[in-house]
């Protein structure tokens, strides 16, 4: 336990010191400010218009503004929890710089998970300060929230932590260029895939909601964001079905469940093979 | 306690990377406070020894012991300090603080590390840059703070591989001082090295390995007696003579009207002499040499280069 918070300590002052945390922020700041701007002047505009706008179309037309910015903030999320750690394991194996850390009297999976944890707090620290930031600019200037903010986050939190460990089981077994190409064309799939379903569904391809929901099978990324914004939009939009961002079939709760034991395995296969591998 | 066991132990040690086998059949024994030397060429298996020693690679067979306990264990590892041969730190952390993270890794207390890590920076010669990244550091300079942390723990046995390769002269001094101080502390010292001429001052003993199997183990004193060179200048030498010297040593070398001889020792010289005499040769000279470590080496493993 006390090496896993060495090691996850260490991963955070790296994160500090190679800037990555800096830039992070300015970066997040920079979109939260655009967001801010953007969305200000998009609800000036609907008040404007609240003579001829329903209240309900008012609430879809921030909804939908939102969402957008959730959006932005899932893709984001899993950019970061796979571009910050892909070169963790398969860097260190590499450069010899995890020679000297595992010839010290620890097992090698609290090195693993030592720097899992540090990942994982990074994440979830800029998925609160994102996530929150979006859904708090829009509640003070507009006084409107999502459905279900913790529901809906907790799956955005759990495709982030897909990718992370996406990126630690290809980390332990391959280079971080390969390990890269296996997890955003892993992601691809399930992307593509999500998109394919949808169509699927709407014009009533079965073979088509197949496919989809094969490759969501195979990376489940796209489906948490499909149930994610599911739970985060206006209850018309999911009667309606319509929206680009979400589904009109939304992955159902086994799908969830698959996604969360697929994370668990993925990992457990990480330490594995980094606890077996010659470095 | 393990007290009894020998600093180091292995039997019949064997690491294959799939048909390639890098380490044959090493069986060794190390013996406390001892300054060991492991010698090879290029290619000879002694990097993936020590890494099979250390639990970095796993052994396709055989049994490994660091003092008394089987290698690849964390319990094998915490009185055991390793300076690896392709040695990267994390450049980002200040000198001080790579010794603090990684003496907490031997579960060391702040309060010891402290003073410590200000014992081991003077030892190294880096207390003035214990402020900087090891980013900005040189590579003699990351070579010093590397020895510095497989020190933290005061081990009882230290693995040094190649650990002067990136120094100046100065370098190699202080690292020559840090083993024999060591030494005297009781900790046993596996060194691996190409500086043959640092071998011969600070080694007690030495093993030779070529394809991955121990050819020699000997002390180094009686290693040094027990070769010489002896350098003959002769005359109407016939190709006949020089092979009738074959049935003292197989090292025969000639190169003109010099031939050179290595010999187990220089009883036998009287008997050369009357030989060469014998074949009607005129001897101008018989000069026994004293031989370097190197000479050694190549005799021992073999002249063909290493890959």
């Amino acid at each position: 336990m006390r090496t896993m918070l060495i090691i996850a300590g260490l991963t955070l002052r790296e994160a500090v010191r190679r800037k990555i945390v800096l830039a992070a922020l300015v970066m997040g700041g920079l979109f939260l400010t655009v967001f801010t701007v953007g969305f200000y002047y998009l609800n000036q505009d609907i008040q404007r218009q609240a003579n001829v706008m329903s209240m309900m179309a008012m609430r879809e037309a921030r909804n939908f503004m939102l969402l957008a910015g959730l959006y932005v903030v899932n893709f984001l999320t899993i950019a970061m929890a796979v571009l910050t750690s892909i070169d963790t394991l398969s860097g260190e194996i590499s450069s010899g710089t995890v020679q000297t850390l595992v010839a010290k009297p620890v097992r090698r999976w609290e090195i693993v998970l030592g720097k899992w944890v540090g990942f994982l707090f990074l994440l979830t620290s800029y998925l609160v300060l994102m996530a929150g930031g979006v859904m708090g600019v829009v509640l003070i200037i507009s006084g409107q929230h999502a459905p279900k903010p913790f529901l809906g986050l907790s799956l955005v939190w759990l495709n982030g932590l897909l990718l992370l460990n996406l990126s630690f089981f290809g980390g332990s077994r391959l280079s971080t260029l390969a390990n890269g190409v296996l997890a955003f064309g892993l992601y691809g799939i399930g992307f593509v895939g999500g998109w394919i379903e949808q169509f699927g569904w709407l014009a009533g391809k079965p073979a088509a909601v197949k496919v989809g929901i094969v490759s969501s099978l195979l990376f489940p990324g796209e489906a948490l964001w499909k149930r994610a914004a599911f739970e985060l939009q206006s209850p018309l939009v999911k009667a309606l079905g319509i929206s680009p961002f979400t589904s009109a079939s939304p992955p159902n709760a086994m799908m969830i469940g698959y996604a969360a034991l697929y994370a668990a395995v993925i990992l457990s296969l990480a330490v594995h093979k980094f606890s077996r591998r010659d470095l | 306690m393990s007290d009894t066991h020998p600093a180091i132990e292995t039997v019949s040690l064997r690491k294959a990377f799939g048909e390639k086998v890098a380490v044959e059949d090493l069986s060794l024994r190390v013996e406390r406070g001892e300054v060991f030397g492991f010698l090879g060429p290029n290619g000879a298996g002694k990097t993936t020894s020590v890494k099979m020693l250390l639990g970095l690679c796993a052994p396709t067979s055989g049994k490994g012991f660091l003092l008394g306990r089987p290698v690849g264990t964390p319990a094998a590892l915490r009185k055991v300090g390793f300076l690896p041969e392709h040695f990267r730190f994390h450049d980002w952390l200040k000198a001080h603080e790579f010794l603090f993270v990684h003496g907490r890794l031997y579960g060391m207390k702040d309060a010891v590390l402290k003073s410590r890590v200000r014992e081991l920076l003077e030892l190294v010669g880096l207390k003035a840059h214990s402020d900087k990244k090891l980013g900005e550091f040189s590579k003699g300079m990351l070579q010093r703070i590397g020895l510095a942390q497989a020190l933290l723990n005061e081990p009882e046995v230290v693995f040094l591989d190649e650990p002067t390769s990136g120094l100046d002269p100065m370098g190699r001094r202080l690292v020559r001082d840090i083993i024999k101080d060591v030494k005297n502390r009781g900790t046993t010292v596996f060194l691996n090295s190409h500086l043959l001429s640092e071998v011969e001052v600070t080694c007690d003993r030495v093993s030779f390995v070529k394809h991955g199997r121990v050819v020699r183990t000997s002390s180094l004193k009686s290693l040094m007696n027990g070769f010489l060179n002896v350098e003959i200048r002769a005359e109407k030498l016939t190709e006949a003579t020089v092979q009738g010297l074959r049935r003292w040593t197989a090292t025969v070398d000639r190169n003109g009207d010099r031939v050179r001889l290595g010999l187990a020792d220089e009883s036998c010289l009287p008997d050369i002499h009357r030989f060469l005499v014998q074949q009607g040769c005129d001897v101008y000279s018989l000069s026994p040499q004293r031989v370097s470590l190197e000479d050694l080496f190549v005799q021992i493993v073999g002249s063909e280069v290493g890959l």
